[in-house]
């Protein structure tokens, strides 16, 4: 598996080495927010990725149940465990950041609020496709979740906002004195908003990879049969 | 001349008969729902205001309630081994989907009509409001549409008691959300204009969650 994608496993290293440098060393810190601040540059593409990973299990969903064809299926497999692992990540990084700045663990801000359900929405997912009663049921029902998932992210956020917002446009940190960051912080964010999509590039190839092979050896161990 | 009756008719006319004949639904829906509000009543400090906390109760309540009996929806016909018959019947998948739907929105409301009456007596409160009886009925078409779609999933699955609650939860947020802020406003004494939008987005999720149901139909019910 490795050596088959030694190339992206090359560049995956060298981005996320050069993204942690930038982030712990190069970076000046935020002269209100400290040296919490640089959580930014974890936690926005972690969610970012989290959310780019329901997208990818609603394109496969939507291409299983056009094409019924297994790599559909596969790849929105793939992405719903690769996002899970991303969104948590996210969640984890947010809880840590909101308790820095705000001095609280939570605040049912409408984007924390999200994250929470989108976490939910994949766990749903992986338990449909883990306690279906056969391999074809977990495809189907998953894929149904998937499109259902996806349809119903951006309506909960509009709920939470009303319901909730006190999550102010930033008034503190790196983007209150204008509408950008500055163009140091910036260039930070997007090394690490690469490197991290890089790594979920990498990490959804491998997991897809093997979800076929394991779809190959039943084919041909039902053949034997 | 005999007028043919529709196929969804037939389907939400004998989830009645078998609910009037076993009585699995709605009666055990509303002693659940009434403890769960009877529960939250003890939870919550008696010194505080109950306009409050009510709408939360109301909404806690139903939402457990509207669980049960959306797994019951599916898990009779499983038990009685009807599901193969219901699915082999010569109906399109989605007047299938559609006639579930409708025999749960209706016991669902069966319940309502018992609950908020009861509701109203535990915690003083108005109950005779026509923006709330609105409120309560576009959530509970909301709920149908996704308690059915989950019920159909869960149903043959594995440890399908959690399951449905994992599914139907975290889809339901936004329509419970809205419900309650509406609900509170309204008991509080809000006019329509305070709570159109709450209620515009509850109806928008029944008419996009209604229309992916019907266009996934053939993939829930079928094989």
């Amino acid at each position: 598996m490795i050596r088959s994608n030694i190339f992206l496993v090359a560049i995956c290293s060298i981005l996320i080495i050069m993204s942690n440098y930038l982030v712990l060393l190069w970076v000046p810190t935020d002269s209100v927010l400290g040296l919490s601040q640089k959580i930014f540059y974890l936690h926005v593409p972690q969610g970012m990725l989290g959310l780019g990973g329901i997208t990818i299990v609603m394109i496969g969903s939507v291409g299983y149940l056009w094409r019924r064809e297994d790599y559909w299926d596969k790849l929105a497999y793939a992405a719903a465990e690769i996002g899970a692992v991303f969104i948590t990540a996210a969640l984890v990084t947010g809880i840590l950041w909101s308790k820095a700045v705000w001095g609280v663990w939570w605040t049912w801000a409408p984007q924390q609020t999200l994250t929470l359900i989108l976490w939910f929405i994949y766990v749903a997912y992986l338990m449909v496709r883990a306690y279906s009663p056969t391999p074809s049921h977990g495809s189907r029902y998953g894929a149904i979740l998937g499109i259902i998932g996806f349809v119903d992210a951006p309506i909960v956020y509009m709920a939470a906002k009303w319901w909730r917002d006190v999550h102010p446009e930033a008034v503190v940190g790196p983007l209150s004195e204008s509408d950008s960051l500055d163009r140091s912080m910036y260039t930070v964010f997007l090394v690490s908003l690469i490197s991290y999509g890089v790594l979920f590039a990498y990490l959804l190839v491998e997991r897809y990879k093997l979800l076929r092979l394991n779809t190959v050896l039943e084919e041909i161990r039902y053949d034997e049969e | 001349m005999k007028i043919k009756r529709p196929s969804i008719l037939a389907i939400v006319t004998k989830d009645v008969l078998v609910e009037i004949r076993s009585k699995e639904v709605v009666t055990p829906v509303i002693v659940f729902s009434s403890l769960v509000i009877v529960l939250c009543d003890f939870v919550f400090d008696p010194g505080v205001d109950s306009s409050h906390v009510a709408s939360g109760v109301l909404w806690v309540a139903l939402t457990f309630g509207g669980i049960l009996g959306f797994g019951r929806l599916f898990g009779m016909e499983r038990e009685n081994g009807t599901f193969t018959g219901l699915v082999l019947a010569p109906v399109g998948r989605e007047i299938l989907l559609c006639g579930k739907i409708i025999s749960g929105f209706l016991f669902i409301t069966l319940v309502e009509i018992v609950m908020l009456p009861v509701f109203s007596l535990l915690f003083d409160l108005p109950i005779f409001l026509p923006w709330l009886w609105v409120i309560v009925l576009v959530t509970t078409a909301g709920f149908s549409i996704i308690g059915t779609i989950f019920s159909i999933i869960t149903v043959h699955g594995r440890a399908r008691e959690v399951m449905l609650p994992i599914l139907f939860f975290p889809v339901a947020i936004p329509v419970i959300i809205c419900a309650v802020q509406a609900t509170q406003i309204v008991l509080s004494g809000g006019s329509w204009n305070q709570v159109d939008h709450l209620i515009g987005l509850i109806v928008a999720f029944d008419v996009v969650f209604l229309g992916l149901g019907i266009s996934m139909a053939g993939f829930l019910l079928g094989e």
